[in-house]
């Protein structure tokens, strides 16, 4: 803080020198939270803006690290960069997977989930309970008890009588993700559906609208604004549950990471790196996504 | 416990073909019942370690240094943007056998042997702790923009330092804004825990695999973990609304 250092009186604390003082009051109030620049907030959530130079120091870090690797264990640091170099498009392929299942399970997810949604705002007392409880067993259960339950209990084909359709196991892993997806999305169309203002529905009722008119040409065009958002975030956090189908032996991203690693020896210093590239393509995807949904929801932040 | 319900799953499987073999069999029972507890002191230390974490950050991110709060930042964006399984694993590969080579990892005499005194068990602590708690400092944080500044500039003009108002006026009016969103973590959190299968806790998810493995009974064991987890959040759920209430102030939010 700069004071005014000459005045015909002289220094006076807190007025034109430092206070000396210990009592909050007396100090001068200074803002803490910053709201601009690197960090960015948006209905109580902050984000990081990150820029090109924030990169910049993130690449100097690492060369810092590495150089101080090799100097512990000369060689070992330019021979596990190497190798890691040699592997990447391996873990890179099974990374592909890991996004083919996000967006097979996603969509098959969506459909469910709007089904199931839709059905708990029905007006039949059974439909709406039924479809409660399964959107409720849905999402109260882990994700990865619900993908042991597809992966093992699900057949391996289906036998049609002419015809034998196979199912890799990925594509149980698709439908095991899909299902909390599915759940999940139930709830945020509910909720949309009943955010809106009741008089909504009892304009429509006066203008003779029936009852599907209404949700169809009224009360869901005004929901699907509500819900992209939502919708994008579940979106970002299937993708981070989609490593769970490693376990299962899927050939997806981990599986492949830990696969290169067995290759060239399950060598112990193999490790910080392959973990570290493997959160980092997995940061590269999901964040632009995060950030996307966040600036979708500060664009659709209208009041009705 | 096992005498009075054995007789009736026994009777079940012979006449079924339902094979709970956890409530007939003792050896099996024995290996349930440890699982239960590993996975209860799992989730209920996950649950704590996250909520300090969250609490400490929420506090660390309005902090008067721009490298703690650049740091608190990077913290959040780096756990909620990448799969709490890779961290986990990195966690638990890259870090703790990382610990044990450099010789900083304080070993425990375990009868004979030595081992690590941070395990698999200590590490899926740590690392779903620090996953569930970057989203805690966000729902905190949240909460604690929720509580008007002219409450803080009271507690200001009252005297208190930072961290006492922190402590004595802001958080306990923050904490009970952001009961339900902290509510809808804790449920998260409860069946993330189950991701400690990948770094072999013998917790919940991890024992009923060996159990199926064994006996060949994976629809039975199913059965089983759906039902444990649910309960589990029930459980959960009812006594956060119970606490939600009790604490709820007359006339405030």
């Amino acid at each position: 803080m700069a004071w005014a250092k000459d005045t015909a009186r002289g220094p006076v604390p807190g007025v034109n020198a430092r206070p000396r003082t210990d009592l909050p009051v007396l100090l001068p109030f200074g803002g803490t939270a910053g709201g601009t620049g690197l960090f960015q907030r948006f209905d109580g959530r902050l984000f990081v803006d990150l820029k090109a130079r924030h990169g910049l120091w993130l690449a100097a870090l690492i060369i810092l690290w590495a150089g101080a690797a090799e100097a512990a264990a000369p060689g070992t640091f330019i021979w596990t960069i190497e190798s890691l170099f040699d592997w990447a498009p391996f873990i890179l392929e099974g990374f592909v997977l890991n996004i083919l299942i996000s967006v097979f399970a996603m969509a098959i997810g969506t459909v469910a989930g709007a089904a199931l949604g839709l059905m708990q705002v029905s007006l039949l007392l059974p439909v709406r309970t039924g479809s409660w409880i399964v959107t409720q067993f849905f999402r109260n259960s882990p994700w990865l008890v619900l993908l042991f339950c597809i992966m093992l209990l699900f057949p391996f084909e289906i036998d049609l009588g002419f015809v034998i359709i196979p199912i890799p196991d990925w594509m149980k892993a698709v439908i095991g993700f899909a299902l909390p997806v599915m759940a999940n999305l139930s709830e945020v169309v509910r909720g949309a559906v009943q955010s809106l203002p009741s008089g909504q529905w009892e304009s429509a009722e006066s203008l003779a609208f029936t009852r599907r008119q209404t949700l169809w040409m009224i009360i869901l065009p005004q929901c699907i604004k509500r819900m992209i958002p939502p919708w994008i975030n579940w979106y970002c956090i299937l993708t981070m549950a989609t490593p769970l189908a490693s376990i299962m032996g899927v050939e997806e991203s981990v599986t492949h990471t830990v696969q290169a690693m067995n290759a060239l020896g399950d060598r112990p210093e193999l490790l910080g790196p392959f973990y570290f590239f493997l959160l980092f393509i997995h940061f590269i995807y999901t964040y632009p996504i995060a950030r996307w949904s966040i600036s979708l929801e500060r664009k659709f932040a209208v009041k009705i | 416990m096992l005498e009075e319900i054995a007789p009736f799953f026994q009777n079940l499987y012979d006449e079924s073909g339902w094979n709970f073999i956890i409530f007939y069999e003792e050896y099996e029972y024995d290996r349930f019942i440890e699982a239960v507890w590993v996975s209860l002191k799992l989730i209920v230390a996950c649950l704590l370690f996250s909520l300090v974490v969250g609490i400490v950050g929420a506090w660390a991110q309005g902090a008067k240094s721009r490298f703690v709060r650049l740091f608190m930042a990077g913290y959040i964006q780096v756990f909620r943007n990448t799969p709490p399984f890779v961290q986990l694993l990195f966690f638990y590969f890259v870090l703790g056998s990382g610990l044990e080579r450099l010789g900083i990892m304080p070993m425990t005499d375990a009868g004979g042997y030595f081992e690590p005194a941070i395990g698999s068990f200590g590490w899926a602590v740590i690392a779903l702790g620090f996953f569930a708690g970057a989203f805690n400092t966000e729902i905190f944080r949240s909460g604690i923009e929720a509580v008007p500044t002219s409450t803080q500039e009271a507690a200001e003009a009252l005297g208190y330092t930072r961290l006492k108002s922190y402590i004595h006026v802001i958080f306990p009016l923050a904490f009970r804004v952001c009961l339900p969103a902290l509510n809808n973590n804790l449920v998260n959190l409860l069946k993330t825990t189950t991701l400690a299968y990948g770094i072999a806790v013998p917790e919940m998810m991890y024992t009923a695999n060996q159990i199926w493995s064994d006996n060949v009974n994976v629809p039975e064991m199913m059965i089983v973990l759906f039902i444990y987890y649910i309960v589990l959040v029930a459980v959960l759920v009812w006594a956060m609304h119970k606490w939600e209430r009790k604490m709820r102030i007359p006339g405030y939010g």
